[in-house]
């Protein structure tokens, strides 16, 4: 009995696996948008139609006819297949409805006070309930602060990357790079907190002014500017630094006249995003900078300093009608500046990347 | 005087050590010390700032639940309460984001049109780019009041689970509200580590998949998940990472109040980081201090958790 198998295998089997028939190309748009159809049909008809439970439904709709018609056509394989595809398509969607969601509210509320008087009024002398007023004080406190951290951030970053990737070898480069990528893992606040417990050591109880703010960003900016600039010095190609050494010129002179200037699109790309990423920062602002400024202040080592993140903050602690709309105003004015950054980012990195090809 | 170490990589043929180049190895390296000066700073200003009020704290630090810190005298406040919503929060935001963020993942790198998928990717971590206090407005305006009747039906048919027992809260401002918000915060981060191993597979390990007749399924489960296991694991961990310091949506979407409760349906649950936000404009007395303490605990918890992913997203790369 078994000799026969041994030697030949089980042909039945195979050839009926292979004449599987298979499902049209066309068979999964075509089930989607019919399921999608009918529930949207059926879901009018007793009227209680919605977004979320109508996309739901659809999928699961969809899943179950699609799995049942692929094992009856195509085998349990191919099915399962199916199945996995449709989830994994699910599961990219599924992302994309809270960044549609987020975008939409906030558009869509913001728009009622977003217009010029809110962006060039302060709050100076606006109770909260008022109906006026508007963010130009944050926004003067949101470029005040983020430029300071900026312009503390880049030169200890770009010098780290540059230490990392020229000079630094053994114990001490694995020591930097390791607690370069645990510092990018500090939760906000406790940078915050950072700052909070070296001016009481330093000053004593109570200086909240727009410096510290700066400095409890650039210590969550340093990793970011850190890590990025590395990737970007290490993809400078060898030979041309080499080409330097060989026209005898020193190390330090190489470094600023051929490496910097060769990977500085890719540089500017990094602490661009950098800065998008820490613009949003509040936590550690409320507990350096202050929550509670209503008047433009450019002075950062005087007074509190309000910014777009601690204004949305404090006006929804407020939780009147109109500090909601002040909020959802000042939400969209900050999606907008970081949309803005990424935008700005991504052009950098297009235009002037250095033409190798 | 800093001075380098002369054999480099790949070393300047030059004769004389000049003074540009000191002074340039200077300060890079100083750069260099100053991040670790800075991160050891960290440490040792929460534990110094952290110590008067630990040292009057009547109570147990880790097993008190309340928070009686505001004072002049004889504070009694402790973390329990605080780390335990913190936890339960950040693993709830875990176990949602994981699972969708591998399918993000798969997605972008072997399933979506190859000319779509950067740009894909890019809407991915545009997610990332949301500040916190958006994702907290969001969570009042938008998803709290969304989810009620959610939680309704969640409660009155898992009610017999523990972690869902009735009566949900009316206003949706609740744990699990907050670790939706959480879960979406981190799955650009998670997505985006999951995304560099797959995208590390080597060809041959999938081709030969697909070569046997693997369908696609069968190939990511034989070739791609099997690699790329570390890199999961060490996302999954750098996401906790994030959502046990995420403060901003937390801090707003939660009501300040202190209690152990496993219940993520009702508002009774508080984080660290949310409750540092909350408290710290009204602190006087011993608050700065304990606030400071609870901040100390915080960054011990994030250190260790990142610490291990990095260990096992290195380990990972050595294997490959």
């Amino acid at each position: 009995m078994s000799t026969t198998t041994t030697q030949q295998p089980p042909e039945p089997a195979t050839r009926a696996e292979l004449s599987r028939g298979s499902l049209p190309l066309y068979f999964s748009p075509v089930l989607l948008t019919a399921s999608a159809a009918v529930v949207a049909g059926v879901l009018l008809a007793f009227s209680s139609f919605g977004v979320m439970l109508w996309a739901l439904l659809t999928a699961v709709a969809y899943l179950v006819i699609s799995v049942t018609a692929s094992v009856r056509v195509e085998g349990a394989r191919k099915a399962k297949d199916r199945f996995v595809t449709a989830i994994v398509y699910g599961c990219f969607l599924l992302a994309m409805a809270p960044l549609v969601s987020v975008l939409w509210t906030v558009a869509q509320n913001g728009m009622a006070r977003f217009d010029i008087y809110f962006l060039s009024v302060s709050m100076n002398g606006v109770l909260p309930s008022m109906d006026a007023g508007g963010v130009y004080h944050a926004i003067v406190g949101t470029l005040a602060i983020t430029g300071m951290a900026t312009v503390i951030s880049v030169p200890v970053g770009v010098l780290t990357a540059v230490f990392l990737v020229e000079y630094a070898q053994g114990r001490l480069k694995k020591a930097i790079t390791f607690f370069v990528d645990v510092m990018t893992g500090i939760p906000s606040i406790v940078a915050g907190l950072f700052v909070v417990a070296l001016w009481m050591m330093l000053l004593g109880p109570g200086h909240l002014n727009g410096a510290s703010g700066a400095l409890a960003l650039a210590v969550l900016m340093i990793p970011v500017v850190v890590r990025s600039s590395e990737e970007m010095l290490r993809l400078v190609p060898m030979e041309l630094r080499e080409a330097s050494y060989a026209l005898g010129v020193p190390k330090w002179r190489t470094i600023t006249k051929v490496v910097l200037p060769t990977s500085a699109s890719g540089l500017t790309t990094g602490i661009v995003l950098a800065i998008a990423r820490v613009i949003g920062e509040t936590a550690p602002l409320v507990l350096t900078a202050g929550s509670s400024a209503v008047s433009i202040n450019w002075n950062l080592f005087e007074g509190q300093m309000m910014n777009l993140p601690v204004f949305i903050y404090s006006q929804v602690r407020m939780g009147g009608a109109v500090n909601y709309e002040r909020a959802w105003a000042a939400a969209l004015t900050l999606i907008l500046v970081v949309m803005l950054l990424f935008f700005l980012a991504r052009m950098i990195g297009r235009l002037f990347a250095p033409k190798t090809r | 005087m800093t001075t380098t170490d002369a054999p480099q990589a790949a070393p300047p043929p030059t004769g004389k050590r000049r003074i540009g180049d000191v002074v340039f190895a200077g300060l890079a390296r100083s750069s260099g010390l100053l991040i670790l000066l800075i991160l050891a700073g960290v440490a040792a200003f929460l534990i110094v700032q952290a110590w008067p009020s630990l040292a009057a704290n009547t109570q147990n630090f880790l097993t008190t639940q309340e928070w009686e810190a505001n004072v002049r005298e004889d504070p009694a406040f402790g973390i329990a309460a605080l780390a335990f919503g913190t936890v339960l929060a950040a693993t709830i935001a875990l176990v949602m984001a994981t699972p969708v963020a591998i399918g993000i993942a798969l997605f972008i790198v072997y399933y979506a049109p190859r000319r779509l998928a950067s740009l894909l990717g890019y809407m991915v971590d545009l997610l990332a780019a949301i500040p916190s206090v958006v994702y907290g407005l969001w969570g009042i305006g938008f998803l709290a009041p969304q989810l009620v009747p959610v939680f309704e039906s969640i409660s009155r048919y898992l009610g017999w689970i523990p972690l869902f027992a009735g009566p949900p809260s009316p206003s949706g401002r609740t744990l699990l509200t907050a670790s939706v918000a959480l879960a979406v915060m981190i799955l650009p981060i998670i997505t985006a580590m999951s995304r560099d191993v797959f995208q590390q597979v080597p060809q041959g390990h999938r081709e030969a998949a697909l070569a046997m007749g693997a369908t696609r399924w069968e190939m990511i489960r034989l070739a791609v998940l099997p690699f790329g296991k570390s890199g999961i694991v060490g996302g999954a961990m750098l996401g906790m990472g994030r959502a046990l310091g995420e403060t901003m949506a937390v801090a707003m979407i939660l009501s300040p109040s202190l209690s152990i409760s496993w219940n993520v349906l009702q508002s009774g649950n508080q984080t660290i980081a949310g409750h540092i936000a909350l408290q710290y404009p009204e602190a006087t007395g011993y608050g700065v201090s304990a606030l400071i303490a609870a901040g100390l605990v915080l960054f011990a918890i994030t250190l260790i958790v990142n610490m291990a992913a990095r260990y096992v997203v290195a380990r990972g790369n050595k294997e490959a």
